[in-house]
């Protein structure tokens, strides 16, 4: 048994997942992660929403909570708000974190709440038959976009930036090293951090444009990734087709939301409940 | 003795509910319940407790299951918009079989309908508002000392059950400022089950009728807690025997125990001819009406539900056996009145006096409709 191994819960297997996904190598990375940092399982939580990914705590061997289509952080700010000590992470896809959970996302990143959150960007709603999500690229054919998908999608981690996240980062499942560093990099941080990995869907996105194998869609993937320098370098047109890999965003010295909690709001409100002491309310 | 103050309905739920024992509060500002939240940000972090200002009433409603699972005792406050909102996480609290409290001070609806005005209209909503089968206790306060009671009673409730329950309260029955006995602490008794320890991972393994304990993150064992169907380990399954007991378990662990969760209080029924059913709001109209009519001679009850969910049934038919006349009275347009003639057999007359204009009724008015009767 290899170490990572011990925070996955066999016993649940076998996945949901088709041939090929991109989830298994997230579960790995993240459990990989996991292991390096030698975390206690009992010390970590795992939250999800709806959606192929929302199924991947029940494969790890520590606390998990499956909860409703696009909310899993706020389960996961109640849970960090009440046991700040504990590893909280949470599982998105791109339909549950940016359509339906996009104001929960907001808001956390905003209130720099200390959870790790993973962003499975496959660009589309995968477990409801590959339906058009807001990170699916534009003029792509899906089962609700069946002359070309005209919208453009968010540009997911520079969102997050803006929304004031403080550890924002990409990478894509072709680099399971990277990405399992990254991974790890981000549950070191303290405040509310994000990784967006990019994966693929072959079956329900990739079958309808080109690239029905794994193989051929997870090159398309890797064709697309660049590093932040080289991404820099590029002109404006060529830049809509490439993203930027690696860590994107982070502010160190920022406090966590329950740090700043515990250490501004309690002792104020203790000093003020010593005044009011004896005074009628 | 406790201490003689006056207070609005609200902060005396906020202050039942610190008396509880609730230490997480989340919520999002609405008309009329917002005091409660305000109360909470004043004082739960005195007592090193959490309190947050969520996105909105999902997420506020999820905040506090998620603190629930981490070892609080969790409470929301919301009115008739937001509680909308949040039917899609009492949900997942039935589901997940999780002790929270969500207090719904009425206003007028549907929609933004009447912020500042009370109602009664979200009876049903309390009842049916989540999708699936499922068992929901709500609790419906009158008199100050009750808000006080009934709070504590629902926080008693959903630890003692493994369920969300709802505090209903309507605008005036929040808003009103009243003269209160606050109880002593040590009077006050509290359902309490947090020093247990989770034994296995068979979190839900239970037979039918048995009470469920409560079951917490981080107790040493990796326990999984989910929204979909589950088996004993909180594992999904499609398995329709397994589906179909786990059904049945949350449903009995509610209807097994009636006697601990129905309470009500009856007034002037010894020898009542006429009865009132009403709650909140009503009940009080109601209870000046039923004095008003016996000093002019009409024999006249009430019969004033405390818990609306499950539905005192057994109760009512009981009282059937003898009164033949039953007025109910609501500030809607007509909800438990369904209810009650549900339960009643046809050589019962059942009416009711209903209005959903913002206005309560005065005694006055559900004198007219005794003596009408």
């Amino acid at each position: 048994m290899r170490d990572y191994e011990r925070y996955i819960r066999y016993r649940t297997f076998p996945t949901p997942w088709c041939p090929g996904c991109g989830d298994g190598i997230i579960l790995k990375a993240i459990a990989m992660a996991f292991a390096e940092l030698e975390l206690d399982p009992n010390e970590i939580i795992v939250v999800s929403g709806i959606g192929c990914s929302g199924r991947m705590p029940t494969y790890f061997n520590t606390n998990t909570l499956h909860t409703t289509h696009g909310r899993a952080l706020t389960f996961a700010t109640g849970i960090k708000l009440a046991r700040p000590e504990k590893t909280v992470v949470v599982i998105s896809g791109d339909g549950d974190a940016l359509a339906i959970g996009g104001n929960h996302l907001i808001h956390a990143a905003r209130r720099n709440i200390g959870i790790k959150m993973i962003l499975i960007n496959n660009g589309i709603y995968g477990m409801t038959g590959g339906q058009v999500s807001p990170l699916t690229p534009q003029s792509f054919i899906t089962e609700t976009t069946p002359y070309g998908n005209i919208e453009p999608k968010f540009l997911a981690s520079e969102l997050l930036i803006a929304a004031k996240a403080s550890f924002v980062a990409r990478e894509t499942i072709m680099r399971l090293l990277p990405l399992k560093q990254v991974i790890k990099k981000s549950f070191q941080h303290s405040g509310f951090s994000v990784v967006e990995v990019i994966s693929n869907c072959h079956i329900n996105l990739g079958r309808r444009n080109k690239m029905k194998d794994p193989i051929t869609m997870n090159k398309w993937i890797a064709s697309r990734s660049v590093s932040k320098a080289e991404f820099e370098k590029l002109p404006p047109e060529e830049r809509n087709h490439k993203y930027p890999v690696g860590i994107l965003w982070e502010e160190k010295d920022r406090l966590e939301y329950s740090e700043l909690y515990y250490k501004h709001i309690v002792p104020s409100a203790k000093e003020a409940a010593k005044k009011s002491e004896g005074k009628h309310e | 003795m406790g201490k003689r103050e006056v207070l609005q309905g609200n902060i005396i739920a906020a202050k039942a509910a610190i008396a509880a024992g609730c230490n997480f509060y989340a919520g999002y500002p609405i008309t009329p319940s917002s005091e409660v939240a305000q109360y909470m940000s004043r004082e739960l972090p005195k007592l090193g407790y959490d309190f947050i200002q969520m996105e909105d009433e999902i997420a506020s409603l999820g905040a506090c299951i998620g603190a629930s699972l981490a070892g609080k005792k969790s409470l929301t406050a919301t009115s008739g918009p937001g509680f909308s909102l949040m039917q899609e996480h009492l949900g997942m609290a039935v589901m997940g079989e999780i002790p929270v409290v969500i207090i719904n001070v009425m206003r007028g609806g549907p929609s933004t309908g009447l912020p500042t005005k009370p109602s009664q209209a979200d009876m049903m909503q309390a009842r049916w508002g989540t999708h699936g089968d499922h068992p929901i206790i709500a609790v419906y306060p009158a008199f100050s000392e009750e808000i006080y009671s009934e709070t504590i009673r629902a926080f008693n409730l959903s630890e003692r059950f493994w369920t969300p329950v709802i505090i209903l309260m309507d605008e005036v029955i929040g808003k009103a400022h009243e003269d209160i006995e606050i109880p002593d602490l040590k009077e006050i008794s509290i359902y309490s089950e947090s020093d247990h320890v989770v034994e296995d991972l068979n979190i839900y393994d239970r037979e039918i009728g048995e009470n469920p304990p409560r079951v917490d993150f981080f107790k040493g064992y990796a326990i999984h807690i989910d929204g979909l169907e589950h088996d004993k380990h909180g594992w999904p399954t499609t398995e329709p025997d397994v589906v179909q007991k786990m059904q049945t378990l949350r449903m009995q662990k509610i209807y097994n125990n009636l006697d601990e969760i129905i309470k009500y209080k009856e007034f002037y029924m010894d020898d009542a001819e006429i009865m009132i059913f009403s709650f909140g709001v009503s009940a009080r109209s109601s209870l000046a009406a039923v004095q008003m009519a016996r000093e002019q001679g009409i024999k006249v009850g009430l019969f004033q539900a405390l818990t609306i969910w499950p539905f005192p049934k057994r109760e009512l038919k009981e009282r059937f056996k003898r009164i033949k006349k039953i007025l109910t009275v609501e500030m809607n347009m007509g909800q438990m009145k369904y209810e009650v003639e549900r339960v009643a057999s046809d050589d019962i007359d059942t009416r009711a006096l209903l209005r959903a204009n913002g206005i309560p009724f005065t005694p006055q008015e559900v004198l007219k409709a005794i003596k009408e009767f």
